[in-house]
């Protein structure tokens, strides 16, 4: 028996450069920056005042707000992220096939704003005050909950949790569930909305984060001599997969074939990347080996590319490492430098750009990169988007934990 | 000031985001106004905010209607 194919019929965004797909894909192929100061919480006292927060977004618009009370804000995200990705596919579920369509959204954090408020309200009035939402409006798993109940899809539910590795493990994984039959099509990817007081000052703590608070739009610049950490930002991509004889039946759009998933770890240290790349290395290979590809196939790579001093470097050692002399060849972008990093939910998003950019033709730019640091020597597509032949995608995530995902996508022949 | 009725009404719109005219006084919250059973607890502790008093579990479970929760928090402020 032959190996089930698996594509991709539609995708949702919620992001710091738009709410919808066309929005988010205008702001990219176009260079700007979503990045700018946090205004939904006092950050007077913090080290980082900026981020990639999601503007003008209304959950009314896909639940009444009853319901949308009881969920934290990433699971308003990935519902969102998730529908429209589900519409845009034109699939319906019926008595008949909703077993055969489940869903897989993580999250790499989960709902930390409401345990924050819960706890300081626990601290203020006592355990009486505890809401009895307060787990299931917060748990990660209850996205993709939310999403099951909201569209009646019955198959596989379950959310991948892995850091920053998250929405891209969730789609590689959710792909195989319908390789291997246990699912007809499944809605997968990341969402995340950590940007709180813990969250900000957590990652600020690591020194994670850039501080370039008078500057934002120009702090995300991966690659770039003068990065100096990444942009915590929030958000959702969802991808809606489908088994290929299943979409060709129904006479479905499709975007693009989920040719190749690769996961390793690097076994390292908690937070720093393998100094020598071996992990990101041996992930990208093992997503072209279930790809059936050679490197030389690889027209463009979707790079974690998060703008960390160490990060950057590290991933540009291990594409070379991975690609020969032809990693000098294909061009790699980083759209964290206009998005930001939205975490669990960046594999998600970057797996919608990565599709896109198979369907549009056209490699998104890396902004900011002004001067390219030392090692960095790879072709990132600085500055402005390119229009050139896109048959093979890779997109790349890493996470804290030492935990890496690679997706390869294809244009359908 | 508000009488009892009618801050305890506004609670019940608010918490479980029904219109004034669904909330009759003999309507029932898990029958008549859609909440479950989460809903339910968290009302209560709407009431207790409200009316800044302590609902013990043992009434809080008696009170399942509009006029159940004027009565009690009646009986329980006079």
């Amino acid at each position: 028996m032959g190996k089930r194919r698996v594509v991709v019929t539609g995708l949702g965004i919620v992001s710091p450069v738009g709410n919808s797909v066309a929005a988010a894909w205008d702001t990219i192929l176009a260079g700007c920056s979503g990045i700018a100061p946090i205004t939904h919480f006092d950050v007077s006292a913090f080290s980082v005042r900026f981020g990639g927060s999601v503007r003008d977004f209304d959950i009314e618009r896909y639940m009444p707000a009853k319901e949308a009370k009881k969920m934290d804000v990433f699971i308003h995200y990935a519902i969102a992220a998730a529908v429209d990705a589900f519409r845009d596919s034109g699939l319906e579920v019926t008595e008949a096939n909703a077993d055969r369509i489940g869903v897989s959204v993580g999250s790499g954090i989960g709902g930390l704003p409401g345990i924050e408020e819960a706890h300081s309200g626990y601290m203020k009035s006592g355990p009486r005050k505890i809401s009895p939402f307060f787990v299931p409006r917060n748990i990660i798993n209850m996205a993709s909950g939310q999403i099951s109940i909201l569209l009646g899809m019955k198959g596989p539910n379950y959310a991948i949790v892995t850091a920053c590795s998250t929405g891209t493990h969730c789609i590689g994984d959710a792909a195989r569930m319908i390789a291997y039959g246990d699912a007809d099509a499944m809605l997968a990817g990341g969402a995340e909305m950590a940007t709180c007081p813990t969250g900000l000052g957590g990652f600020a703590a690591m020194r994670a984060l850039s501080q370039r608070n008078d500057d934002p739009q120009h702090a995300s610049r991966p690659w770039d001599r003068d990065r100096d950490g990444f942009v915590l930002a929030d958000g959702a991509g969802v991808l809606m997969l489908e088994e290929y004889e299943h979409a060709l039946a129904r006479g479905a759009r499709i975007y693009a074939e989920l040719v190749g998933f690769g996961m390793t770890a690097d076994a390292y240290h908690m937070t720093s990347p393998a100094e020598d790349g071996d992990g990101a290395r041996r992930c990208m290979l093992k997503a072209l080996r279930d790809a059936g590809l050679n490197a030389e196939q690889i027209d463009y790579i979707n790079a974690h590319g998060t703008s960390t001093p160490a990060g950057d470097g590290i991933e540009s050692r291990a594409i070379k490492q991975a690609l020969g002399d032809y990693a000098y060849k294909v061009a790699v972008s980083s759209t964290k430098s206009m998005t930001g990093h939205l975490l669990g939910a960046a594999g998600g998003v970057e797996a919608v750009f990565s599709v896109l950019a198979i369907r549009d033709q056209v490699a998104p730019p890396t902004i900011n990169l002004d001067n390219p640091s030392e090692g960095c020597d790879l072709d990132y597509v600085p500055h402005t988007a390119r229009s050139m032949k896109i048959d093979v995608v890779m997109s790349n995530s890493f996470g804290f934990g030492g935990t890496n995902g690679t997706l390869v996508f294809r244009k359908l022949a | 000031m508000s009488s009892i009725e009618e801050r305890v009404k506004k609670i019940i719109i608010e918490q479980l985001g029904v219109t004034e005219a669904q909330v009759t006084n003999d309507a029932s919250f898990v029958d008549d106004l859609g909440a479950d059973s989460l809903d339910t607890v968290e009302l209560v502790m709407a009431l207790e905010e409200e009316f800044e008093c302590e609902i013990p579990d043992e009434d809080a479970e008696k009170i399942t209607t509009v006029q159940g929760a004027i009565d009690y928090v009646t009986a329980h402020l006079g």
